[in-house]
């Protein structure tokens, strides 16, 4: 009788046994890495999927160099952006990261900082790292971790016409715009009634949209996210007088009904289609604006709101993990991903800043004196990087409630000093 | 629920050897046949639980280069001065004060008027079963598209009262975030509840029906003293499937607001989701975690007491 | 007369709230042929809900060139319905077990059971990441058959926690409940064993609540979005719920968007409607009790 039950139990663990094996079988050809490779196939990670322009030219650098050697065979797995992150951070927890992995700048100093990338040595590469645009080499203390090909530019987009039709001046990277200045074009734009909301600045986008966009102009206020003599605290710099000033400022924008609290589904096609006057857009939208609207589409530079004017740096970068059990072979392909013809493959396919001045040359309209070629003289001259600090992701987050809070009415010096209180319990507890 | 436990005496054999060696037999067997699933549910849920329970009692990171230590109580201690938990612990409990009753009273009277004996009564059912079958992930998007400013249910509004109800963003705005989410949720899950309280309907005798409406008894009294004390153990279910549901809102706040506006729609299961995913804080999500499944545990102890068979 | 006017009132009702549940998936799927521009246009009118205008499937094809939507769909079909199969034996052999047998501890395993209930999946789903990945994995490499360790990026993570579901359990519980347990006693009588009782009798006289299980364990599946992002990496093991998050890159494709989740939903929905009829009625037949 007894013999009777075992036979049941050992028919159902068999039966579980069962499934896991045939599910293993069918995992077992597919890409599960242990440590990122397999001997010297490596698998790499990119946040590009859906997103094919970009996508393509990782795909075309692998081929390439799986091609270019016999060695080494690079295999790619590509993720939706929107989840990247946490897909990495997830599969990190459980260390199982692959060798090579795209990685937005500003994480850097986090998964660095949590040993999950390991320092590269790209020298002897055709295109050596001096030759980059700062913004576009992620470093952490003193070692670098990642190189980006490319980065993008913040500026606002308008309409020469417009503008001029308003009395309104259009401003040169010489002469930008002065708070005062910004703000009484905005009341003429609004006066005229022809725009619902004249300034548009994406605010329908959230995550790390908020901070990129919005953290340039608290810092051209006097602001700051956080304290970087040392990024011990928060406080006195993201909930002092500046920073107060400039959430008081946001704050009034949409009050006034300059800015939407939350912009359309896509911010740039209001835009163009003249709902808006004014927008606060990324570079990546350039090429797009100067095909729809020719000689009339002004690039403006950043407002100067008296600390000089600002846009963030850094965009998505190449790195290798610590757990790669074939450095060789990651470093190989990071060397050989560094060709001149890449850097402008990248930017032409992205519509963003060539990473490189040689590469600038061969990108239609960033060469010297091109059209879009301010935007590389804006990431030279008003780049700010985000704070070099592990606590970014945590900051980030508090910032983008912080903002939103503000859009939605709250209390510019209770918002920004909540979000300064919580970042400051974060920085102690994590002893960074 | 307590039927489901109550254990029917049944004649057994008589003869006492074979008894107990046969009690010992169906013993075992039963063990063997619980075994798959109860073992499942430990490697699923109750390790990864007693897991989190612990992680609550110290300081581990998502990202980290140290490992955790132990920590005592400061995550609690940091959790009670935080003035988002309470607002998520308020929201939390808006949000299943007004679906349950609503979601629950919507689908009772759902089911009565497709319990009607007529034509076509299959098709309505099918139909307001319809948002049940689609993803909550797909449904949230699908609403955020018509709660939009310049989205439909703004149009149908205006249309209805003739263009009297000014168009708002309904999630873009405090007041209205929370309702119109509930609002969603209601019209996504109310045809499950609705199929249970039918079941529950088709339960109650005939005999019942006929002896009242020989009684001469109005519609009302029909239901009030037929039908609804028909339905007391579907209610006790219904309760409790709907507040479980209830306390656990997540997808909906994260696919549509993110919490906001201004913390009007932050509830305990996204605070932790966010702490401990996004902001990287294992441990005080894990705190999060385990003083949510206190307050579900109580107020599940607390409906079942309130709602208990009086023997 | 006032009970024909009742009628009328009752189906008026009836008409009226199908097309508050039906409308907005109306609104997603004829969006699916509608160009963008045509979507936001259309908003402000009945038009929103109806199949007129430039009509095309570019959507479609749009959604094949973004997403491998064939394989996220086959990988779905595969995981849903292995979880199906594997939810309803391991299911109704406890519940069997907790409502048919006695023996010690029952009591005690059924309420420890349905306690689970209680607990959102998301709440322990980060620990649950790192303990998938200490479980034993028997694996094929090569030629042979080796052990390792983890389970993160396989189509058994997306399976396994499924299958064990207190609510179907419970399900299972209350319909075996219903059956006469005078069965079991004759059976054994005649020599049958407990295994074959629960195959041969219980089982088959249970299709109803087998069908509801199988449904309510099939959704979940179907729709897991959260789990999988954590779990998988693999661009071949993820299931469609997954895809939806390749859309929200730059330029946003609305029509793409209602394409895609027109894709994912509509089968279920045809699925659902094929066999609504045993479903709705076996839920009625099990008499849910509480």
């Amino acid at each position: 009788m007894v013999f009777r039950t075992r036979r049941l139990a050992v028919a159902s663990v068999a039966a579980l046994a069962a499934t896991a094996l045939v599910a293993g079988c069918a995992t077992g050809s597919g890409g599960s890495s242990t440590s990122g490779a397999k001997g010297d196939t490596l698998t790499l990670w990119t946040h590009n999927a859906g997103n094919s322009a970009e996508l393509d030219v990782v795909k075309k650098i692998i081929k390439d160099f799986n091609g270019s050697q016999s060695t080494y065979k690079v295999e790619l797995q590509a993720f939706p952006q929107s989840d990247y992150n946490n897909s990495v951070v997830a599969a990190a927890s459980a260390r199982k990261l692959p060798c090579l992995l795209d990685v937005d700048g500003p994480n850097v100093p986090n998964w660095a900082w949590g040993g999950y990338l390991a320092p590269i040595d790209v020298s002897g590469s055709e295109v050596p790292l001096s030759a980059q645009l700062p913004s576009t080499v992620g470093r952490y203390q003193g070692k670098v971790y990642a190189f980006g090909f490319y980065d993008v530019s913040l500026a606002f987009f308008a309409r020469k016409s417009v503008l001029k039709e308003y009395g309104i001046r259009i401003p040169t990277l010489d002469k930008p715009w002065t708070k005062a200045e910004f703000d009484s074009a905005l009341a003429k734009l609004k006066k005229s009634g022809k725009f619902p909301y004249p300034l548009e600045m994406g605010t329908g986008s959230l995550g790390e949209w908020y901070p990129y966009a919005y953290s340039p102009q608290l810092q051209s206020f006097g602001g700051d996210l956080i304290d970087r003599d040392g990024y011990q605290t928060a406080s006195g710099t993201l909930d002092g007088k500046d920073a107060v000033e400039w959430a008081t400022w946001f704050r009034s924008l949409v009050a006034k009904g300059y800015l939407s609290k939350k912009s359309g589904a896509d911010p740039n096609k209001d835009f163009l289609a003249g709902k808006s006057a004014l927008q606060w857009d990324g570079s990546w939208n350039a090429a797009k604006n100067a095909a729809k609207l020719g000689d009339d589409l002004a690039i403006i530079p950043p407002v100067d709101f008296g600390h000089g004017p600002k846009i963030g740096g850094a965009s998505w970068q190449w790195a290798m993990s610590s757990t790669c059990s074939n450095k060789a072979g990651a470093q190989a392909w990071l060397k050989f991903a560094r060709q001149t013809k890449y850097f402008v493959d990248y930017a032409e396919a992205t519509g963003t800043i060539p990473a490189t001045d040689a590469a600038a040359q061969q990108v239609d309209g960033y060469q010297p004196g091109g059209k879009f070629s301010v935007f590389t003289r804006f990431a030279r001259e008003y780049a700010v990087v985000r704070p070099v600090t592990p606590a970014y992701p945590y900051i980030s987050t508090e910032f983008q409630k912080a903002v939103q809070d503000i859009l939605a009415g709250a209390d510019p010096e209770k918002a920004l000093g909540q979000a300064t209180k919580d970042i400051d319990t974060n920085l102690k507890t994590n002893r960074y | 629920m307590t039927t489901l436990t109550a254990a029917r005496e049944r004649p057994r054999p008589v003869r006492r050897t074979r008894k107990t060696h046969a009690r010992r037999r169906e013993g075992l067997t039963a063990l063997g046949m619980a075994a798959p699933a109860v073992v499942l549910l430990i490697v699923f849920v109750v390790v990864p639980l007693a897991l989190t329970f612990a992680l609550a009692f110290t300081d581990a990171r998502l990202i980290s280069p140290t490992p955790a230590r132990f920590v005592g109580l400061d995550n609690f201690t940091r959790l009670f001065q935080d003035p988002v938990f309470f607002k998520s612990l308020r929201n939390t409990a808006y949000f299943a004060a007004v679906v349950v009753p609503l979601q629950g009273g919507l689908a009772l009277v759902l089911a009565l008027l497709v319990n009607a004996k007529v034509r076509g009564v299959n098709f309505f059912r099918t139909v307001y079963f319809l948002p049940v079958v689609t993803s909550m992930v797909v449904v949230s998007l699908l609403w955020t598209f018509l709660y939009r400013q310049d989205g439909l249910v703004n149009h149908v509004l205006s249309a209805l009262t003739l263009g009297h109800v000014e168009g708002r963003d309904w999630l873009g705005d405090p007041a209205t975030a929370m309702p119109a989410i509930i609002l969603m949720s209601v019209w996504q899950g109310v045809g499950f509840h609705m199929i249970i309280w039918l079941a529950g309907l088709q339960t109650i005798p005939a005999e019942l029906y006929e002896a009242a409406d020989l009684d001469g008894a109005t519609r009302w009294h029909r239901f009030r003293h037929v039908t609804w004390p028909g339905l007391r153990a579907t209610r006790t279910f219904v309760l409790i499937t709907i507040t479980i549901q209830a306390l656990g809102l997540f997808t909906q706040i994260n696919v549509m607001t993110e919490g906001g506006p201004l913390d009007s729609t932050t509830t305990v299961v996204y605070q932790a989701m966010r702490t401990g995913y996004e902001q990287q804080q294992t441990a005080y999500a894990a705190s999060i975690s385990l003083v949510f499944f206190v307050l579900v545990l109580a107020v599940s102890l607390v409906q079942r007491f309130l709602t208990r068979e009086k023997d | 007369m006032t009970s024909y006017l009742r009628f009328f009132a009752g189906h008026v009702g009836r008409v009226v709230l199908a097309l508050v549940f039906a409308l907005p998936l109306v609104f997603m799927l004829v969006s699916s042929f509608k160009p963008d521009d045509q979507i936001f246009g259309d908003l402000g009118s009945l038009r929103a809900f109806l199949p007129v205008g430039a009509l095309s499937l570019d959507n479609y094809t749009g959604v094949f060139e973004r997403v491998p939507a064939a394989r996220f769909l086959l990988n779905s079909v595969l995981i849903s319905s292995i979880t199906v199969v594997l939810g309803v034996i391991v299911n109704s052999l406890a519940a069997f077990a907790l409502s048919r047998m006695r023996w010690p501890g029952r009591k005690l395993v059924l309420t420890a059971v349905i306690a689970t209930l209680i607990v959102p999946f998301e709440t322990f789903a980060l620990p649950l990441v790192w303990w998938i990945n200490q479980l034993p994995l028997l694996r094929v490499n090569g030629f042979h058959l080796e052990w390792t360790t983890g389970w993160m990026d396989t189509y058994q993570v997306q399976i396994l926690p499924l299958v064990a579901n207190a609510f179907s359990i419970f399900f299972f519980h209350q319909y075996f409940q219903s059956i006469p347990k005078e069965i079991d006693e004759a059976a054994i009588v005649d020599g049958a064993g407990w295994f074959t009782i629960y195959r041969r009798i219980v089982m088959p006289l249970s299709g109803p609540a087998v069908a509801t299980v199988a449904i309510l364990t099939f959704l979940p599946a179907w729709n897991s979005y959260l789990w999988p992002l954590m779990v998988v990496q693999s661009e071949e093991l993820r299931p469609v719920m997954v895809g939806l998050s390749y859309f929200f890159q730059l330029n946003v494709s609305w029509g793409q968007i209602m394409a895609y989740s027109s894709m994912i939903t509509v089968p279920i929905l045809a699925l659902f409607v094929a066999f609504q009829r045993s479903f709705v009625n076996s839920i009625a037949s099990t008499g849910v009790k509480g």
